[in-house]
């Protein structure tokens, strides 16, 4: 039951909220160019971590947008958020 | 009726308003402030149930929440009923029906009872072992043990009570109005603090309220006495909140809690009409403080379960706080000093206490030096090896202790008594807080398990963090609070506390017999009949994890989850296993604490509000004209008409054939629509449609298919070129909100150099389409000035219009084959717009038809509808739709996975048309094909998609989806059914009119 702190509403239930999946993942921007293999990484393959693992989020009943979450996965803290197109923090 | 067993009450009963109630079918009293419980004790009703799986005769165990006995189902008569409810939490009311759980035909006659004596036949994991062979009569089993196991019956009505929910936001919430919570709550209202403070009775105070401790002061007054004058002053505190008969239920991650308010339970049945039954709060705090208490244990004996055996701390409340004895002749038994004041207590009230059974060498303390002066019997280094008594307590069998604690030597003590209090030291209710995250720590000083790391801004306080005396529970609660709410200091820094000192102490996990235990029935979780007996066997078969061992013994899986028994029965397992407490670790708590009604976790979301659902403006036309509904996604989606009385499949045909042969209208209101505008809105286009956008005329309309990301047909729909910049499209009734929802993930994580701008106007506009070979000439009735001529306005393209004042959209395409208008116009007109139609369509004999027609219809044409011809594992290659997919854009969403190894397969499953040989057998949608009937296991090639009967082509269709289908024109194959074997033929999916003749007829 997460409070989230949405970038651009503030601090919403987490019902309001979408998950993503794993955030960082550009869509390549020649996919003709890749290898099965190649782009099989792109479309399938998705980390699981226990502990800290970025997110991508979505306001869905709220303002619609997408952000990024830092979240240790093993006790639900959400250690950072912010916005789409920012850089992730180096840790 | 014998007044023996009340006593002169407390002030919490008021003894002038006398409270009639029934249980089992008899007539009893009570007064207003009574529970359920101490109202039959006072009747000297003690045998109120029986096991679960013994069906030995139990009685009231406890005065609170944790019971595992004393659960009865009330029901008043009507409808209005609820099984599995702890006698010690009711209220009495006037009119208050309450029966025994679980026996048959009577409590005091049940026939369950055999399981006692055939008790030895019936060991942990019984039902597992026996019930396995011959698989084929587990039906039959499972009927009977259905039938005798139960708790309660289920009520068979619509429940009459309306429930609630409410959002609550505070800064803190203190759970537990003790003493500790009391303190907490006021302090943290009194610094501006937005309080509330919530309790599972109905009043305040916890145990401190009503305990008269000789050896408990503050301030030089008795402990009691100065909390009551603190709540007084509650009362007129700002920012605080009072919740009572208010049990938190939940306590999930950030602070964010459920609990259940009780507002009417505890009314007469007249009083609780009109008014909301329960209320689920939905609390988020910032700061949360537990004040949760600590449930006293019992002791782990031979036949420690009879009515009668109580804890001791329920014998005091009883008698403290309802006035009520439980017993004439009254015997403790105790590993500590609490049974010595619940002792203590009945001996100043003039009750008999025949002895102690303290397991202890000795005490010092205080209160047992009072005790002794009183001149009860103490049995020092003794413990109860049996007890005697089939439906009430009557004589107990001591025996001396061995210094190991693992035998007993010497002859044997036996007492008679009627009430045995049981103080087997407290377990603090950690509940909460290992819910919410937080992890424990095992205090091998008290034998408890402690909340040790917080995950969340909370603050464990009173006993529920191990602070049992009066002196540490004020003095921690003072530091701790300043530090939790960053403050200078408490109102009760400084007050002067009297409390009893640390007794000493012997913990004995399983208490030992004269008897082997084989022989014996130490009970450890009474609701579900669980022996430490059960518990060894468990680990004798080599059951370690204490998870598996609670599943196979049912430890602690009763409606109590094991409030009372779990500590024994991870000590048990310890010694048995040889391992330390703090490393076997506790099975996981869960929610909810107390039960909950299902009426409260569903509130008000009953009825039509269950699932909300979504009506087009022409619905009241829909129900005029008596048509069935289908739900599409939330939609109420009109169906079919019929009409006359006919049956489903007659109305289908008569619409069918209708809209083919003259004129038929739909509502399509549902469909969804976005609204598409900006510089880039072409570009955008290209790239989430398999097919080419830039060319699209303005005014004109083009299908599309949209992919997943993995080449997998997402959603289909016609986009209009409204403008240079501006595009309207539509999607499938039930992929409108995730198909936008797509749409702005690229825009605003892929493509965020796009100038697109989305707007979801599904219900901004209504939708009419006419359709048939006559429907141009009902358009040109109601617009007699539009060109409706092919060069002016052929297939594929889009107007504005007027029809009268008001304003349309108009666009010409077609999802059944025929000649047709899709008139859109804004949604407040749709009905009106619907009417003028159905006016204007009049001399053709115009047939509204709804969503099992169109679908007939377009299978007929062999057009998809995705989801139900399409399950997410189909490309467009899959589909036979090379033709929509550009081989000349470099990139759209989707493209590089219809290159895979694995989708260019020969071999996937492809969208066919079938043909049964028999042309009047319709198909079942999802059954099998196949090719060979003997082979063995066999070869499913695919399954039946959509089927109908065509009355147009008056044969039987199907579409499917069938391995390599693409390459199969005219291979015959099977349908096995449970009856018959089906022969069918492979074809081409386009069944009518093959040549899109009628398009433009």
């Amino acid at each position: 039951m997460f409070l989230i702190n949405c970038p651009y509403c503030g601090e919403r239930d987490h019902q309001e909220f979408k998950a993503g999946g794993e955030a960082h993942i550009e869509r390549p921007k020649q996919p003709t160019e890749l290898s099965d293999d190649e782009w099989a990484e792109y479309l399938f393959m998705r980390k699981n971590i226990k502990g800290i693992q970025f997110e991508r989020w979505n306001h869905a009943h709220g303002c619609r947008k997408w952000f990024n979450m830092v979240r240790d996965t093993s006790n639900d803290q959400i250690k950072l958020i912010y916005k789409m197109g920012e850089k992730p923090p180096a840790e | 009726m014998s007044t023996y067993f009340r006593i002169k009450p407390s002030e919490f009963i008021d003894e002038t308003v006398r409270v009639s109630f029934k249980f089992n079918g008899k007539n009893y009293h009570g007064f207003k402030g009574d529970t359920l419980a101490s109202a039959l004790l006072a009747n000297n009703v003690h045998l109120v149930g029986r096991s679960f799986k013994y069906h030995r005769p139990r009685g009231i165990m406890t005065a609170g929440s944790e019971e595992p006995n004393a659960i009865v189902q009330i029901s008043d008569g009507t409808n209005r009923t609820e099984p599995n409810v702890r006698a010690t939490e009711i209220e009495i009311y006037e009119g208050l029906e309450a029966s025994s759980q679980n026996c048959w035909p009577s409590v005091n006659h049940d026939i369950g009872g055999i399981n006692n004596a055939i008790s030895a036949f019936l060991p942990a994991g019984f039902y597992y072992k026996t019930f396995m062979w011959p698989a084929s009569f587990w039906e039959k089993y499972e009927y009977v043990i259905r039938h005798s196991a139960g708790l309660g019956k289920s009520p068979t009505e619509r429940d009459p009570d309306v429930y609630d929910h409410r959002y609550i936001h505070c800064d803190v919430l203190v759970v537990g109005a003790g003493i500790s919570g009391i303190l907490a709550a006021r302090n943290a209202a009194k610094n501006n603090l937005k309080t509330l403070l919530v309790d599972e009775k109905n009043e305040l105070g916890g145990s401190t309220i009503y305990q008269n401790r000789e050896f408990n002061k503050i301030e030089n007054q008795n402990s009691s006495d100065w909390l009551k004058k603190e709540i007084k002053e509650l009362r007129n505190i700002k920012n605080l909140e009072i919740k009572t008969r208010t049990s938190v239920a939940a306590f999930h991650g950030y602070n964010y809690l459920l609990a259940r308010e009780n507002l009417t339970d505890h009314l007469e049945n007249k009083d609780k009409q009109g008014k909301i039954r329960q209320r689920l709060l939905k609390i988020r705090a910032k700061k949360v403080i537990l004040a949760t208490g600590a449930l006293e244990r019992p002791l782990i004996f031979n036949n420690n379960d009879r009515p009668g055996i109580m804890l001791s701390s329920a014998v005091k409340k009883y008698a403290d706080f309802y006035g009520v004895v439980s017993g004439k002749k009254n015997v403790f038994f105790t590993n500590n000093d609490s049974a010595y004041e619940s002792a203590f207590c009945l001996h100043n009230k003039g009750i008999n206490v025949e002895a102690i059974i303290d397991i202890r060498e000795s005490s010092n303390s205080k209160i047992v030096k009072a005790v002794e002066e009183a001149g009860i019997k103490i049995h020092w280094s003794h413990t109860i090896v049996d007890t005697r008594g089939y439906k009430r307590l009557s004589e107990i069998s001591a025996m001396m202790l061995s210094n190991d604690g693992l035998s007993v030597t010497g002859s044997k003590i036996n007492i008679s008594c009627d009430c045995l209090g049981v103080a087997g030291g407290w377990t603090p209710a950690v509940h909460l807080f290992t819910q919410s995250g937080g992890k424990l720590k095992f205090d091998e000083n008290d034998n408890v398990f402690l909340p040790n790391i917080y995950p969340s801004e909370q603050m464990s306080v009173g006993s529920c963090n191990g602070d049992f005396k009066l002196k540490e529970i004020i003095s921690n609660l003072s530091t701790n609070l300043k530090q939790f709410l960053k403050v200078d200091k408490t109102d009760f820094d400084n007050v002067l506390i009297e409390s009893e000192e640390e007794n000493s102490k012997r913990n004995i996990w399983l208490l030992p017999s004269d008897k082997p235990i084989g022989k014996t029935k130490p009970f450890v979780d009474y609701q579900n009949d669980a022996t430490a007996k059960d518990i060894k066997l468990a680990l004798r078969e080599g059951f370690r994890s204490i998870e598996h061992v609670k599943r196979y013994t049912t430890t602690g899986m009763g409606t109590d989850q094991g409030k009372l028994g779990n500590m024994h029965a991870l000590g048990i397992i310890a010694d048995t296993a040889g391992v330390k407490m703090s490393e076997l670790g506790t099975t996981t708590f869960r929610p909810p604490y107390t039960p909950l009604t299902f009426g409260t976790i569903v509130g008000r979301n009953v009825g039509e509000y269950f699932d909300v659902f979504r009506r087009t403006p022409m619905n009241d036309w829909h129900i005029e004209n008596k048509a069935e509904f289908e739900n599409v996604g939330q939609w109420k989606r009109a169906w079919y008409y019929p009409a006359n009385g006919e049956t489903m499949h007659e109305a289908v045909q008569r619409e069918s054939k209708a809209a083919r042969e003259s004129a038929g209208i739909l509502d399509a209101s549902t469909l969804g629509k976005i609204d598409i505008q900006g510089t880039d809105a072409s570009e955008f286009l290209n790239r989430v449609y398999t097919n080419a956008w830039s060319k699209l005329g303005i005014g004109k309309c083009r299908y599309g298919l949209m992919l997943n990301e993995d080449g997998m047909v997402y959603d289909d729909g016609v986009t209009t070129r409204l403008g240079e910049n501006h595009y309207l499209m539509t999607t499938t009734t039930g992929g409108a909100a995730n198909v936008l929802g797509k749409l702005e993930d690229y825009l605003q994580t892929e493509w965020p150099e796009l100038d697109v701008y989305l707007t979801s106007v599904t219900d901004h506009f209504a939708t009419a389409s006419i359709c048939g070979p006559n429907s141009k000439k009902i358009l040109n009735k109601l617009i007699p000035d539009l060109d409706l001529s092919e060069e002016s306005f052929p297939h594929m393209s889009f107007k504005n219009a007027q029809i009268g004042n008001i304003k349309c959209r108009i666009m010409r395409i077609s999802f059944t084959g025929e000649h047709s208008y899709e008139i859109n116009v804004q949604s407040n007109y749709g009905k009106a717009i619907w009417e003028k139609c159905m006016e204007a369509g009049k001399e053709f004999s115009i047939t509204p038809y709804g969503t099992e027609t169109m679908h007939l219809l377009r299978a007929e044409k062999g057009f998809i509808i995705v989801g139900q011809d399409t399950d997410g594992t189909m490309t467009p290659i899959d589909l036979q739709m090379d033709w929509i997919v550009s081989k000349k854009k470099y990139d759209f969403i989707g493209k590089r996975s219809l290159y895979r190894s694995d989708t260019m397969k020969e071999e996937r499953k492809q969208l066919v048309g079938l043909l049964t040989d028999d042309p009047n057998i319709v198909l079942e949608e999802g059954a099998q094909i196949v090719s060979d009937l003997n082979q063995s296991p066999v070869n499913m090639l695919g399954h039946v998609t959509s089927s109908y009967y065509s009355p147009n082509l008056k044969k039987s269709i199907a579409l499917a989806v069938v391995r390599g289908g693409k390459n199969m024109m005219g291979k015959k194959l099977f349908i096995p059914m449970e009856d018959k074997t089906i022969n069918v033929t492979i074809e081409n999916p386009v069944f009518f009119d093959t040549e899109n003749k009628r398009l433009n007829a």
